[in-house]
Formats: structure tokens, C-alpha cells, sequence
């Protein structure tokens, strides 16, 4: 009964980080299902919104000026990937990858100038001491927080995406080839879209430092997995809701991540050793992702314009074949 | 209007594998132009109009397209004189965004991108009454996704959106290779009419000899990264495919190897 209790009391909770983490896939959505990139960098760059909006606040800013550093941050991270990725030719996942790495080292920093040490692996933020927009104490504030930068965001993406400016980045992953035939610099569009996507991984760092209470170096392992698994639960359960409108798209994505951890709260609820988790998210996602590949290899144009053309092809030469026959 | 000056371009240099591709090109085609390009495997016709389009830079020589160099630009600022049709139908649009979206894409070729909305309710008005001239329904499925179209109808999409801004130089690389005879036809008829009516100067390249002929007033055969064979007017209609068969050997010292190459 009072595992029960505790279950249900957890739920809000699960609601908050599925928010937090779902704000963050948006940003996952823009450079994986929009440009096709695998972006690593996130792993590294919601550490860094975390960390420069916690040390900020620590260093006597207000919240506002602390957590628009942390999207800056973000978007300087997404550039540097870019950078890698189309000024110096190396492939995207090694791109991200790089610039994780290059974040380690400059997230310990972050944090290092908040205790006046040289570096840190975390620091606190506590809404004991600190005027915070999220946080465990006050969670029915923080669900409303979240909600509106949630619906805010997507509708600033929404405008973004909709204007000619923003259907270049939707062009460039779309066809590149075809990019480049109507004038769009492929490039360009990928370093805006890294750059854009990191922005608002950083700036889930910073909701999820308010929350959680603390910035830690290893708040961000395993983040691209999460954030997949928002996007593709989110396009498996309310794919069917959202169709072509590219808002409800972004919102199924943000409703992924609250099922994604409510899921988790269940999880730990049945009793499951918590250390399987991060591998069980892997393996789902893993079987999502192969979902694709398998439907082209074993099911292959089963419904295809193609395959339905040349049926009708065979069927008028049979035709025309019997008639012949006959004559 | 188009002009390339001893343009050479070779691929894997250094390497076993290296291929000259374009051996010294020197064209120049004037304002109206409606060029076929016919040549035999390897011969450098794909290489060439990819030259044009600057989609790998260039070993030496110039491209001058209505008085500016191009040659060291990328590629996708040669997008601003050119219009491209591909041999591959999946080349030329976007198939995850809506038919009235690629078209939107297209009208804005060579201009800065703003943060104005993508597609006026104007624009939309005019791209049906174009869609509506193929006569293929499109009109009504102007937010369908690309991807749900046939080869046919991508390609005859993508036509529309290469003279959608009317470009300097209308590049068609094979556009007609990967469709059945009846939809090639129509595609080629498409081109003529849009070639005509806006008075575009245009590169064809076709691996049908009929076509060649029919089409254009003015035919280059290629060869081995040369251009063998450059014919226009008159003699250009009155040539046959013997002729033409007759010409190569003759320019060549080779038979004419094409193994797509359709000779009647």
C-alpha cells in the first residue's frame, strides 16, 4: 500500500522531468528527424546549460540572464559540432562526439569558477537559496512553468520552421542534393540546426539543474538516448494524432518524454533493479530504430506507388497477351 | 549566355583509378539555345553539365555564365543561373515536404531567404494554375507529400520548379532515362514546352539518339572528354541516326558504345 503511495506521489515528479527532458528532445527532434544528423553533442551540452546557468545563479545573476547564457552556451557548443561537422569534413556522429568530449573539460570548468576552484564536478542549486522558475518543493508551479515554455517554444519552432528561411533546414535533411540545385547552402543549414538544437538541449540543462537542485558533470550521460526514446515513443503513440502538423508533432515529442519517465517511475515502482535502466532505454530504442529497416528488408514495398504501377503493368500485357492468343 | 573556356577535369588524380574526365571543353551557347548532348559510355555529358552546376570544382579553365565567372563559386551559388532537371526522379524534390512547399523552395532560387512565412496564399494561387497545366491532378494535391508521387510526376514537378525562376541555363541531365517510354514522352514534351514558352537556353543530355535529333536546334556529340561533333540549323534537322552513327566512327576512329543507347 504504501509502495502504492509512494508510486502515485512520484507521478508528478515523472510529469516534471518528462517535461524537462521532453523540452530537450525538441531539441534532439530538430537535428535527428529534421536535418538527419545524429547529434552526439547533447550529452555534453545539457551538462553545459546546466552547469553556466547554476554558476551564474551562484555568482549572483538573476535566473532570466543565467538561463539565456545557458541557451548562448548550448548554441556555442551546437556550432563548434558544425564546424567539425562542414569547415573541417568530419562525419556528424564524430563530430558530436568530439565536441562531447571538448565539453567534459569545459563543463568542470564552468563549475570550477562557481566554488572559486579550478574545477568541479558539481555545484549546488538549491531553491532554499535561490529564486528558481522549477523545482522539486513547488511542484504544481513548476508542471505550469514547464507547460508554458513547453508551448512557447513550440510555437516560436512552429513560426521558425514555417518561414523560407526555416524550410531550408527542413529542405537540406530533406534532400540536400536537391538543396543545393535551388541555391541553399547545405551547410549553413546544418550549423544553424545544430546550433538552434543545442540551444534548447542547454536550456533543458538549465530547467533540469533548477529541478534536480544541482549542475553535475554527469547529468548528461546517456542524454541522446532519452531523447531519442521521447521522439520515437512520441511518434509511435501519437503519431497517428499529429500527422502532417509539425506543432503536434513537437508537442507528441514532449508528451514521449512524460511517458517515457513515467514509465521509469513504474518501472522502479514493480520493484526492478534501477541500475537496468539506462540499458533497457537503449534496447528499446534500439528496437525502434530498427523498425525502418526492417519494414524496407522484409516488407518491402508491399504498398509502394512502385510495386502497385507494376502490378497494373503486368496485368494489361497478361491482357493483351491473351488477347493476342486468341486472335 | 554560357561560355566554358578549356575547362579539364579529372577524378581520383594520383591513383589507378584516375579518369580524365573533360579534356579542354571550350562551348559557348548562345541566348536561346536548345543544346543536345549525346555521346558514348564515359564520354563526359553528365561530367560537363555537372561542371556547370558546380558540383565539383573544376581543374582548370573557365565557366562564364551571362558575363560573370562561376568557376570558383560552390555550388549551390551556380543555383542562382541554373535550373536543374536529374536523371533520377527522387533527385530533384524534397519527398518528405508537400508538393506547394518544393515549389515555394524552388521560387525562391538565387534570392536571400527571409523570415517572411514560406508560402503566400498568392503564391499558392499561381502554383495551381502551373500544376494544373500538366494536367496530371496535382492541382488538388498541393499539400501531398512529394514522396507519394510517381517518377513521372516528380519529374515533371521538378521541370516546373527548374523554370519556375527562370534560370540563365536549363541543365537536363537524362531526365527522361528512368521513366517508361510513355511518361518519357511526355516528360520530354513538358520540357519543350517550357523551354519554348520561356524562351530558356538549355542543355540536354539523352542517351536517344530520336531525341537528340527531334529535339533542340543544336546537337553536341561527345567523346572520351571532347566534344567530337557540334551541329546546328539545317544540317542539324535533316541529320538521321546513321548519320549520326556514321559521324561518330568517322570523328572517333571507334564504334559508338552506349549500352543504353537507343538508336531508332
Amino acid at each position: 500500500m504504501e509502495a502504492l503511495q509512494n508510486y502515485l506521489s512520484s507521478l508528478p515528479g515523472a510529469c516534471a522531468q518528462g517535461m524537462i527532458w521532453g523540452i530537450m528532445a525538441i531539441g534532439v527532434y530538430i537535428t535527428y528527424k529534421i536535418l538527419d544528423i545524429a547529434d552526439l553533442t547533447v550529452d555534453g551540452s545539457i551538462c553545459t546549460g546546466a552547469a553556466v546557468c547554476a554558476m551564474m545563479m551562484t555568482m549572483g545573476a538573476p535566473l532570466p540572464v543565467a538561463m539565456i547564457c545557458a541557451f548562448i552556451a548550448g548554441m556555442l557548443a551546437g556550432a563548434i559540432t558544425g564546424f567539425f561537422h562542414t569547415f573541417m569534413g568530419i562525419p556528424a556522429i564524430l563530430s558530436g562526439i568530439l565536441t562531447q568530449l571538448i565539453l567534459w573539460s569545459v563543463n568542470l570548468k564552468i563549475m570550477g569558477i562557481a566554488r572559486d576552484a579550478s574545477s568541479a564536478a558539481n555545484i549546488a542549486l538549491s531553491a532554499r537559496n535561490f529564486d528558481l522558475c522549477v523545482n522539486m518543493m513547488e511542484m504544481h508551479k513548476s508542471l505550469v512553468v514547464l507547460e508554458i515554455f513547453a508551448v512557447v517554444l513550440i510555437a516560436v519552432l512552429y513560426w521558425f520552421f514555417g518561414t523560407e528561411y526555416g524550410s531550408t533546414l527542413r529542405a537540406t535533411g530533406a534532400n540536400p542534393a536537391m538543396s543545393r540545385a535551388q541555391g541553399i547552402s547545405t551547410s549553413k543549414s546544418k550549423v544553424v540546426g545544430l546550433v538552434l538544437s543545442n540551444g534548447i538541449v542547454a536550456l533543458a540543462g538549465s530547467l533540469l539543474a533548477q529541478y534536480q537542485g544541482n549542475a553535475d558533470i554527469n547529468m548528461g550521460k546517456g542524454a541522446i538516448v532519452i531523447g531519442l526514446a521521447a521522439v520515437i515513443i512520441g511518434e509511435a503513440l501519437f503519431g497517428w494524432l499529429s500527422r502532417n502538423n509539425f506543432a503536434l508533432k513537437l508537442i507528441s515529442v514532449v508528451l514521449g518524454g512524460i511517458v517515457y519517465f513515467i514509465v521509469y517511475s513504474t518501472v522502479i515502482y514493480i520493484g526492478l533493479d534501477t541500475n537496468y535502466l539506462k540499458m533497457l532505454s537503449a534496447i528499446v530504442v534500439a528496437l525502434f530504430l530498427a523498425v525502418p529497416y526492417w519494414k524496407k528488408k522484409y516488407l518491402s514495398n508491399t504498398n509502394s506507388i512502385e510495386k502497385k504501377e507494376a502490378k497494373a503493368l503486368l496485368k494489361a500485357q497478361q491482357k493483351e497477351a491473351k488477347k493476342k492468343g486468341e486472335q | 549566355m554560357l561560355e566554358l573556356i578549356n575547362v579539364c577535369k579529372t577524378f581520383n588524380p594520383g591513383t589507378i583509378n584516375a579518369k580524365k574526365a573533360l579534356k579542354g571543353i571550350n562551348l559557348r551557347l548562345n541566348p536561346g539555345d536548345f543544346v543536345t548532348v549525346i555521346g558514348g559510355n564515359g564520354a563526359g555529358k553528365s561530367t560537363m553539365l555537372n561542371a556547370v552546376a558546380g558540383v565539383f570544382p573544376i581543374d582548370s579553365g573557365e565557366i562564364i555564365i551571362d558575363a560573370e565567372h562561376v568557376e570558383h563559386l560552390p555550388e549551390h551559388k551556380h543555383a542562382k543561373f541554373i535550373g536543374r532537371v536529374f536523371q533520377d526522379p527522387m533527385t530533384g524534390t524534397a519527398a518528405t515536404m508537400e508538393i506547394q512547399e518544393n515549389l515555394a523552395i524552388a521560387a525562391r532560387r538565387g534570392e536571400r531567404r527571409t523570415f517572411k512565412w514560406g508560402i503566400s496564399s498568392k503564391e499558392k494561387k499561381h502554383y495551381r494554375e502551373l500544376l494544373a497545366t500538366l494536367e496530371l491532378g496535382l492541382e488538388d494535391r498541393m499539400t501531398a507529400k512529394v514522396g507519394l508521387l510517381s517518377g513521372g510526376q516528380r519529374q515533371a514537378l521538378t521541370l516546373l520548379m527548374a523554370t519556375l525562376k527562370q534560370p540563365k541555363i536549363l541543365l537536363l541531365d537524362e531526365h527522361t532515362a528512368a521513366l517508361d517510354p510513355k511518361t518519357a514522352a511526355k516528360v520530354l514534351e513538358l520540357s519543350d514546352k517550357l523551354i519554348a514558352e520561356n524562351n530558356l537556353t538549355a542543355m540536354m543530355v539523352t542517351h536517344n539518339m530520336k531525341d537528340a535529333i527531334e529535339h533542340g536546334n543544336r546537337l553536341i556529340m561527345m567523346n572520351n572528354g571532347n566534344i567530337i561533333y557540334d551541329v546546328s540549323g539545317e544540317e542539324k534537322k535533316n541529320l538521321t541516326v546513321e548519320a549520326l552513327i556514321a559521324k561518330f566512327s568517322e570523328s572517333s576512329g571507334q564504334e559508338f558504345a552506349n549500352d543504353r543507347a537507343l538508336l531508332t
